[in-house]
Formats: C-alpha cells, structure tokens, sequence
C-alpha cells in the first residue's frame, strides 16, 4: 500500500474513496512492460521507468495525474498510450489545476514534458506549477488543512500536531520520485531549480504559425497539423517510440494541451453548429491517439466542450478519446445556493473509462463525486448526492415517533415543532 | 469466443453459416466485447478473416484473445488473419507521403473521399489463393467500428458505399461472412450516425444490440443484449425472430440471463 494515502489522506478527508484504495496493492511482481515499445518483442521484457507502476488488474503501464485520489478513481492511473480528456469547468477555474498537476507529477518523476498551448506560452504555465508537499511535511501540512476546518471542540486533539509547526520546517533536497503520486501545494510555486532541472518542450501556437497565405487546404486545421507535427517529430526524435536505434529511451513523454477545440486554434467547432470542417477536432484525436499508442507516452488534453453546442461532435470526441474526466463548478449555478452543496466547489464526473487489454475495466462503483479547492489541495470527495438528498427527504417527510413534525431549517437541521403546529405543507396533516 | 453466446445463437464454430451480415450495435455501453466474441469464434472456425481494427491497437485484440483461447499473433503468420491497425497505419499515411494508395488514404484529403483503397484491401486480403495455401473455411470480414471513419470525415453514403460493395465482394461473391460494429449515439442526434445505422440495419441478417440499462449502472448487471434475426432465408418463414438478455461481463467470458433473474438477484 506504499504508493496509496502514505499520509493518512484517505481516511481523514476522502472519506469513502479510501476504501477502493485497498485493491490496489502496489506489487514488486511486474509482468510485462509498456505496450508500445515491447509489444513486437513478446512484451515479458520487465521493464521499471520512474514513476510509473503496472495495473493490477492487467498489467497496463500506469502513470500517476498528479491527484492521488483521481488515479484511484481511473483505476490506478492513466495507461501509458492513452489520452485523459478533461472537460472543462464552465468559467476554466479548475480544470487548470489537474492540467497543472500532471505536469508538476512529470517534473517530480523525471519525465519529459510537452507542453501546447494557444493562450498562454508554455514558460508561463510551467512557473506556476504547484509545489510538491514533501514527505515530512505532507502530515503537517494535512493537520494544518483539517484544524481549519474543524470545530473548535477538537482544538484539543490538535494542539499537539499544532506545536510542530513551530520548529523550523527541513527542506528536505530532491523530492525522492519513488512513490506513485504525490502531493502537490496549491499555495505555492514549483521551486525553479526543480524546472530548469527537467525537459521540456513548449508549444506556443502563435509562435509556431507562420503568417504566410499560401496555405493549401489540408485535411486539418493549420494549428492541429503544426502540433500534430511538432508532436511527432519530438517522440521520433527523442526515440520514445523506439524506432531510433540510438536513442534507447527509458523514460515517458507527458503531454498536455490546453484548450483544445477553442477559436483560438484556429478551429469554431466551440464557435457555431454547423461548423465547416466539423472533423477536424475528431481527426486530430484520432491521429493524437495513434501516435501515443505507438509511443512511451501520456497525455492530458482540456478542452471547453461546454461551448460546443453540437452533441454529436460531443458524443464522437468522447468515443475517441480514453478516459474522460467532466468537472462541472458550482458558481453561478443553482446549485451554488443549495446547502447540500456548500462545502464544495462543484461535481466531477468520470465519463469514460478505457477497457484496455481487457473484457472490463476498473469502474469505480462511486458516482457522485464531489470535488473542493482548499487554500492548499484539491480534494474529491464522495457521497453529496443521493444519500443526503434522501435522508433529507426522509426526515422531512415521516413524523417523529411523539408525534412532533421534525421541519428542516435550509441547512438541513431539525427544529422540533410541538404538536399543533401547522406546517407550509398541508399534505403532511 | 463466450460459449453462452453461441447457444443463444443456435451456432458452433464447426457449422458456420455463410453470406451473412451482422451488425453490432451499443447504445449508451460498450459493445467491444461481442467483436472480440466474432473475432475469436472465426478463427477457431478455421475462416480466413480480414480485420480492419480502427479503434484499437494490435496488442490489445492479441491480449484478450488470448484470455479467449485463440493467439492473433500465431494468425497473422499463419496467414489467416489479415489485421489493419487503424492507429499506426494513420501515422504513416498522415506523416510519410506514400506513392501507392494506402487503405486510409481518405486521412490526408481535405473533402470526404470515398473508400475506395480500404475496399481493393479488404478484397485483396480476402481473395482465394489457388497455389498452396491451407484451405479456409470461409472468407471474414470484420470491421471495428464503422462510426469512426464518420469522425474522420467520411460521408455517411460513402460508408454505406463501402460495406455494399464489400457486402457484394464478401457475402454474395466469395460467400463469406460480415460482422461490422457500429455505434448508436441515441439523443446526441448524430445524424450522420442515424443515417448509417439505418442503411445498416436494413442490410443486416442477425443485429446484436448492446444497451446500457434504461436504470442507471448496476455493478451486477452490465446490460442488456438484443437479439434481432432478419431475413429468414425461406420466404416463407417466419417473422423477424428477436430475444432479449441482459449479460454480465467477466474476466475472461460473459454471462447471460433472462432479464430479472440475474445471479445476484436471486
């Protein structure tokens, strides 16, 4: 179990999600390798790459989001070959951070990164990374979170956790990348040694379009042909695909694009309808997909399919990608108001899962999920659904066993009336 | 191949009937698991099979095909299985200009081609050969899926186009076997699809609809399977016969029952 809640993060906050963690015992027994590169060569090759572990359940290569808790909702992380799709939140508030986790857990693992965007240059994205919690501060730092939420009742229990964060904290030096996810402080910046220390590509679409007019109508929009490009030529060339003899690479590509499908690569599925080329976006993820699968790679793509008003584009974008990973946010909506709802930020829901070399796959047997942003981690959680909903509806409806009415205030408390009392609802008479 | 399928479909692998066309179809789930069914059961049934694999990778049909008893690997050399990897053959026709078409070729036109390359392949893959070559049974064609080339900008017609000339090529010349997959998108009003599904459907002679249930996700019930034969061969059969069972998916087979009377309920 070294590689899940090696901070007691399951059991204090994610109350439920711990449960499912049990079945996911890292194992030393590795039975075969990454699919790509030794699928020809009879795939027995053991073969251990930093920061990645092989599914239990098939022996998939998995790497870690960088959210412990959603790795364990895909089953143990996302499968090397394999495309995560996040679709985004509507205001783009959240779907950063877990863009912003895969590539600080790619810094800390070592990996290569590549990183594409149309909005913002990849230098910038990369600065704003958030810091690894290390492993000695990781307990602090969660009592810390859980003392600021707690009532004031458990200030005893506490004190003593409290009294460690006076001593001067220890650095310790490189975060060790032996563990399989890791946490991350969204207070605070990847420290710049630990970036200048890894690889990195950046693309930066406006950079890399050149504004020449002679541009011959491909099957692609220009921008996802560049990347689609600038992609390929990097996995050659850096030999992650293991087609060149001399680079024998050992190590995985991370790449993330952001706002795929948005106006600003140059594509207006998001901006009508009927759009001309409706399949340039499909295309792209199909080609995306062939090269990851051929490759030693990951990648993570966010993509505003809010503002995409043709279902069907919606429902072909999810059929070719992977795992499919919707955050919907609660601001601005009405569910902002409803006091199920106000310890969190908004729901996720995990819209696909791969069955990858296999009849099944890993559905979590959790669906509703809730996900919250506190000052430093972003937590999912489980059960504000159903089981809220209808103890409510319960208690509000049945009467209490002397016959007083139990009426719920809006926070979901019970106030008890005498009898006599005559409530809103006269049904209840 | 799931020997629970093959009673509920009245075949074995040693009586293998010929010209047929079947569609798999899923709404709302996962209908991989009836390709893999058909891929394994043909090639126990000695058939020579063309598969056009535009989904998946080799090695992921290899490793459950190996859980079902049947090894691709060990085909392929053979020579009874003729496999188009969709994934890696779109790299190379979208990087590398080639100077003879390839079967993807419509990948780096800018308006819906037709697919007329992916049809001389799949006939080329399936033609007998006269001069020493172990005889096979009856020639395959499966394709998975055929949604996705709609996604890659091919026209619905020009699909349509495609499985009636292999239709005409495969079941009627050769007298072989058809088994296609294809998606039904159900509300997302996917035209296109409808157009497809429908033009299928009308040709096919067995469909094999995999649905999610009406009710949500059950950990103990997976779906719902639907059993529709077409086209009795006499005129005078029958009408169109049709089952319903709901299934299970398990490590290495599936499982059917009534609908209701799922082991877990009872």
């Amino acid at each position: 179990m070294a590689s899940v809640g090696p901070c007691g993060t399951g059991t204090g906050t994610t109350g439920s999600v711990a449960a499912a963690a049990s079945k996911n015992n890292v194992t030393s027994f590795q039975r075969r390798g990454p699919r790509a590169s030794s699928s020809d060569s009879g795939g027995s090759r053991l073969v251990s790459i930093a920061g990645t572990r092989p599914s239990v359940r098939n022996g998939q290569l998995l790497v870690s989001t960088g959210l412990p808790a959603l790795d364990q909702l895909l089953g143990g992380g996302l499968a090397v070959g394999t495309v995560l799709l996040i679709e985004e939140d509507k205001y783009n508030i959240y779907s950063p951070l877990l863009f912003k986790y895969f590539l600080a857990e790619g810094i800390i693992n070592g990996h290569t990164l590549l990183v594409a965007s149309a909005k913002e240059e990849p230098e910038k994205i990369l600065q704003e990374l958030p810091a690894p919690l290390l492993d000695d501060n990781c307990k602090k730092e969660f009592d810390e979170d859980i003392y600021n939420d707690k009532t004031p009742e458990s200030n005893i229990k506490m004190k003593i956790a409290w009294r460690y964060q006076l001593l001067p904290k220890m650095e310790a030096g490189p975060v060790s990348s032996s563990r399989f996810g890791h946490y991350y402080d969204v207070s605070k910046k990847m420290p710049q040694e630990l970036i200048e220390a890894s690889k990195w590509h950046g693309f930066f679409l406006p950079k890399k379009i050149s504004s020449t007019l002679n541009i011959e109508p491909c099957s692609l929009t220009h921008g996802y042909i560049k990347l689609l490009q600038f992609i390929q030529k990097i996995i050659y060339e850096e030999g992650f695909d293991g087609s060149n003899p001399q680079k024998k690479q050992k190590n995985i590509l991370r790449i993330g694009i952001q706002n795929l499908g948005s106006p600003l690569w140059g594509d207006d599925v998001c901006c009508t309808e009927n759009c001309d080329n409706s399949h340039n976006l499909t295309k792209f993820l199909y080609i995306l997909r062939g090269l990851l699968r051929t490759s030693l790679s990951a990648c993570i793509i966010t993509m505003p399919t809010h503002l995409i008003q043709n279902k069907a584009i919606i429902a072909r974008i999810t059929n070719l990608s992977d795992t499919v990973v919707h955050l919907e946010s609660f601001i601005g909506s009405e569910r902002e108001a409803n006091p199920l709802y106000k310890d969190y930020h908004g729901l996720i829901h995990i819209r696909q899962i791969p069955r990858l070399n296999n009849l099944i796959c890993d559905v979590s047997d959790v669906k509703d999920l809730a996900f919250k942003l506190k000052r430093k981690l972003f937590t999912i959680e489980v059960g504000c659904g159903v089981g809220h909903c209808l103890r409510n509806w319960l208690l509000s409806h049945l009467p209490s066993a002397d016959g007083t009415k139990h009426i719920l205030d809006s926070w979901g408390h019970r106030e008890q009336k005498g009898p006599g009392w005559h409530t809103a609802a006269p049904e209840y008479q | 191949m799931f020997p629970e399928l093959n009673n509920l479909l009245n075949t074995t692998p040693d009586r293998v009937e010929q010209g047929k066309l079947t569609l798999l179809c899923d709404a709302k789930t996962d209908g991989s698991f009836l390709v893999h069914h058909f891929l394994s059961f043909y090639l126990k049934a000695n058939c020579k099979v063309c598969f056009v694999a535009l989904i998946q990778s080799f090695s992921h049909y290899n490793i459950v095909g190996q859980k079902l008893g049947v090894s691709l690997t060990t085909a392929r050399e053979r020579g009874q299985l003729m496999f188009l990897e969709g994934l890696k053959s779109s790299v190379d026709v979208f990087f590398r200009a080639e100077e003879k078409p390839h079967p993807l070729q419509f990948l780096r036109e800018a308006n819906a081609g037709n697919l007329q390359p992916l049809y001389e392949f799949v006939r080329e893959a399936l033609q007998p050969m006269d001069k020493g070559e172990a005889a096979w049974r009856c020639p395959v064609l499966l394709v998975d899926d055929v949604s996705v080339l709609l996604s890659l900008g091919v026209g619905a017609v020009a699909v349509l186009d495609f499985i009636h000339y292999c239709r005409a090529a495969v079941c009627c010349e050769l007298q072989g076997n058809m088994v296609v997959l294809a998606h039904d998108s159900g509300d997302a009003e996917d035209e296109e699809n409808d157009i497809l599904l429908n033009g299928l459907s009308h040709q096919s002679h067995l469909i094999l609809r995999a649905e999610g249930l009406a009710t949500g996700f059950c950990r103990d019930v997976h779906g719902q399977l639907r059993v529709l034969w077409r086209r009795p061969p006499q005129p005078t059969a029958q009408r169109d016969r049709s089952l319903i069972y709901q299934y299970k998916i398990q490590d290495k087979s599936v499982s059917f029952f009534a609908r209701g009377l799922s082991p877990a309920v009872l």
